[in-house]
């Protein structure tokens, strides 16, 4: 039994490979990275997630949005650190070195770019079917809802999908602010 | 068998490139009055290197039209044709038509089908009008050059009549045993043949070995080729030319000719005929693919692919270069497992050994730093080399007589500057053959000689390359500057301005002194442009002109952009990096010294100037820390955008070498910051944007 469950596993996470390159409708389980912030749960497509690390000091950019936190050295690359709670005003910012930063890579080809979200905790890695994932209803003009792909519902609890192309455009992110 | 071709496309054009710079130098330098052959032959082999390669590779165009120019060039070589200054620039032409049929092909766009007839049959007119006129009806007239009879056309002569008699070869081509070892591919050379005309390959393989002597690195195989072309003899043996020393050879014309004779083309290029290949073999099937051509119906957008072509990113480095590399990392990696060793047993009385080797890895790793930067400097010829061909043309078009000097091409400097470089210098350069050097008849007048000159030339001063440009023209006429400003209401009428701040003037977006705009220049936009994209390059620029003696033109560039010297600077708890090259003095100052403007802003007196203060901590909006008053911190004078500032900060920390990263490739632009740097303890600091801030800092 547990061995067939591998090998579906397999077939998913190659399924999933073949989705993610080709970006088609062949495959229909996706797996994502799902965390918490606040008492709410997102996900994140897993393949967009490079590393999960744990807080450390970030240098402070000048004349920025106050959730954009600054900057780190990811292995010699200057990354950008941003903390989602605080984007989406959802729990107050700790930082404590089991304060969890996701990195993920948003675009395409040769215009990749890593940057690091700043999230309360990560959960969980959920396998989604294409078909049970809901699209997000209009919450009208009091919240944005263009991060979000969609909503799926995992052990009763509701799960916000992100985009995390949408989500990490520093341009649409910012332009709510002001 | 079949190896990706398209792997080796780079390399093929990077090649064709440099062949078409040859080219064309070589050209621009022939003296039409006394011919050096060595010149020609060096113009004649890289264009027969392009036209080996592009046939290799199946750029049949490429290979068909370089064949045009190589004939010329061939009977230039020989004697048997006169260089006429018409002769070169219809050479020089070609070579533009070269580069724009490569580039085209390297961006997998169509060739620029009319463009490419045009410039093919000015090349005809000129091979044929100076051979024979019976050839004329074959070639499209263009109607923009004239061939000039020449008196040299005997021998051209001659050659018909034995042509027209010939239908065709019998070829029989034994290769030697090392002829696979030499990188030649007998099919390259059907396939060329086969463009020729029709082709019959008979194979012998009666010496070929049993299977199990055999070695597949020698050719055993020979053949027997009938080749049914109005080629001359001499263009057969031109396809053979680079495996001549690798086979045996026999050529003799056809007895019976198998086909009705076609109507005479000097060449075979402008119509191509399909190849007929028959290839009887047993073993190791050669296939000749029938020559395909790339050419499709020329369309009107041929100006996108001039406009966006490929970036090269490679880059050709000396041996030298390397070797001295690799040296260093054998040293990096002999202190490495010194050191190493010391750390497995180690004891306090070893401490000395260990500084000792720390010190050496410091040395080290700094000499590998430069090796490896090293890499990146190219000489500044990459660029000049371009502008003798410049100004070849458009003193031509000008009708002006203008020698170019160099001086110090071989200069080296970071690949990035030397990219980004070629625009402003272009404009410049321009800009000189244009408003600076006079017309020849105002020159005598002007008791000076009337060839003008622009000197171009490069140095190293400090960490900057410096690049003057010099011409011996008119000069700028401030007077005439400053009332144009005033024209235009760039200055007030009142303003007192120094000679310097007048030439300045010409930075200023908007301005032109030409009193009829041109295509080369006079539009008002460019000198801003040139001034920001030196600026942007870390750079700055000066002129010094005489009215009537001429002007230089000064550009300085930091001879790296991937290291800058700086100093850093704590801002409360933050560290920031200042560009040493931007600052002036560093200096501590009491409250005496500091004056209040309208209450908001500050001043202070720098002997006999004011300065404003910029303060770093309000600037950045930084909270932690404490020194707030001016005589608490200290003050860094920078200059940027011509003036003066002082920046406010707490302390200073230290100089030294930073490795600038960028901030926006995972993030994006900041203002006032430059770039961003890693400290020796693994945090990232700040690179500050010098000129930004003041700009920051003012609005």
């Amino acid at each position: 039994m547990s061995e067939k469950n591998e090998n579906e596993n397999e077939i998913d996470a190659l399924e999933d490979e073949n989705s993610a390159k080709k970006s088609s409708d062949t495959s229909t389980i996706i797996q994502y990275l799902s965390f918490v912030l606040g008492k709410e749960e997102y996900g994140v497509d897993i393949l967009r997630v490079q590393e999960i690390r744990s807080w450390e000091p970030v240098s402070r950019v000048p004349n920025v949005p106050f959730y954009e936190k600054g900057v780190v050295n990811l292995r010699g690359a200057i990354v950008p650190i941003i903390d989602l709670r605080e984007r989406f005003s959802l729990s107050k910012p700790e930082y404590t070195p089991l304060t969890v930063v996701v990195v993920l890579q948003t675009g395409s080809g040769s215009h990749t770019r890593i940057m690091g979200v700043v999230v309360d905790s990560v959960s969980d890695v959920i396998s989604i079917e294409r078909t049970d994932i809901q699209s997000a209803p209009d919450f009208g003009t009091k919240v944005s809802n263009e991060f979000i792909n969609g909503l799926v519902s995992v052990n009763e609890r509701m799960v916000m999908l992100l985009d995390v192309d949408k989500l990490l455009l520093l341009e649409t992110l910012e332009q709510n602010d002001y | 068998m079949s190896i990706d071709m398209s792997q080796f496309h780079q390399v093929f054009f990077e090649e064709c490139f440099e062949g078409l710079e040859a080219m064309e130098s070589g050209l621009l330098s022939l003296d039409i009055g006394d011919i050096d052959p060595e010149a020609i032959n060096t113009i004649f082999r890289a264009a027969h290197s392009i036209k080996g390669g592009s046939g290799t590779f199946g750029f049949t165009v490429v290979a068909e039209y370089t064949h045009i120019m190589e004939t010329l060039l061939d009977e230039m070589r020989d004697g048997r044709r006169q260089v006429t200054k018409q002769a070169v620039d219809v050479l020089l032409g070609s070579v533009d038509c070269l580069r724009e049929m490569l580039t085209s092909i390297q961006n997998e766009e169509d060739v620029n089908a009319e463009s490419v007839a045009v410039h093919q049959s000015a090349l005809e007119t000129e091979l044929n009008g100076e051979s024979s006129a019976n050839t004329q009806p074959n070639v499209v007239a263009t109607p923009a050059i004239n061939t000039a009879p020449s008196p040299i056309q005997s021998q051209e002569e001659d050659e018909e009549p034995e042509i027209e008699e010939e239908q065709g070869w019998k070829i029989s081509f034994c290769p030697y045993l090392n002829l696979l070892k030499t990188g030649n591919d007998p099919v390259r050379l059907f396939r060329e043949l086969s463009a020729l005309g029709q082709l019959t390959t008979n194979v012998n393989i009666q010496d070929v070995p049993d299977f199990n002597e055999l070695d597949p690195e020698e050719c055993n195989i020979s053949w027997d080729l009938v080749l049914v072309s109005d080629a001359s003899e001499s263009t057969v043996r031109e396809i053979f030319s680079w495996v001549e020393e690798d086979c045996e050879l026999e050529l003799s014309p056809l007895a019976k000719p198998k086909k009705k004779k076609k109507p005479k083309v000097a060449t075979p290029v402008s119509a191509p005929t399909p190849a007929v290949v028959e290839t009887k073999e047993v073993i190791a099937p050669v296939i000749v693919p029938p020559p395909t051509t790339v050419v499709k119906k020329a369309s009107s957008e041929s100006d996108s692919a001039k406009n966006a072509p490929k970036a090269s990113s490679s880059i050709r480095v000396d041996t030298d270069k390397i070797d001295t590399l690799i040296n260093m990392v054998g040293e990096v990696v002999i202190t490495q497992s010194m050191l190493g060793l010391i750390g497995e047993n180690f004891t306090m009385d070893k401490v000395g050994q260990l500084k000792r080797g720390l010190a050496q890895l410091e040395r080290h790793t700094r000499d590998l730093q430069q090796s490896v930067m090293n890499i990146r400097m190219l000489p500044i010829s990459f660029v000049f080399s371009r502008f003798p061909r410049l100004v070849h043309d458009i003193s031509t078009k000008l009708n002006k007589k203008i020698t170019l000097k160099l001086v110090g091409e071989n200069t080296e400097v970071d690949k990035a500057v030397v990219e980004l470089i070629n625009d402003p210098l272009v404009h410049l350069i321009r800009n000189s053959l244009d408003h600076g050097i006079e017309m020849p008849a105002e020159r005598i007048a002007a008791g000076k000689p009337e060839t003008g000159t622009i000197e171009l030339k490069a140095y190293h001063r400090g960490g900057h390359i410096v690049i003057e440009i010099i011409d011996d023209g008119r000069g700028m006429d401030k007077s005439k500057l400053l009332a144009k400003a005033i024209e235009k209401g760039l200055v007030e009428e009142s303003a007192i301005m120094t000679d310097k701040q007048i030439l300045e003037l010409i930075f200023m977006p908007g301005f032109s002194t030409a009193e009829q705009l041109s295509d080369i220049s006079g539009r008002g936009v460019g000198m801003d442009v040139v001034r920001r994209n030196i600026q942007s390059l870390g750079g700055n620029i000066d002129i010094i002109s005489e009215l009537g003696k001429g002007s230089t033109i000064a550009i300085h560039l930091p001879l790296t952009l991937a290291i800058l010297d700086g100093q850093s600077v704590a801002v409360g708890d933050e560290t920031y990096i200042v560009p040493l090259v931007s600052i002036i003095e560093s200096i501590n100052i009491t409250e005496k010294m500091l004056n209040k403007v309208a209450g908001k802003g500050e001043t202070f007196k720098l002997r006999n100037e004011y300065l404003p203060i910029i303060r770093m901590r309000e600037i950045f909006n930084v909270k932690t820390g404490a020194a707030t008053k001016p005589n608490e911190g200290v003050i860094v004078v920078v200059e940027g955008q011509g003036a003066l500032c002082g920046f406010l900060v707490d302390e200073l920390l230290g100089q030294q070498q930073v490795v600038i990263k960028s901030l926006e490739a995972n993030y994006r632009r900041v203002e006032g910051v430059s770039g961003a740097t890693i400290l020796g303890d693994g945090s990232v600091a700040l690179i500050l944007d010098v000129p930004g801030l003041v700009r920051l800092s003012v609005c």
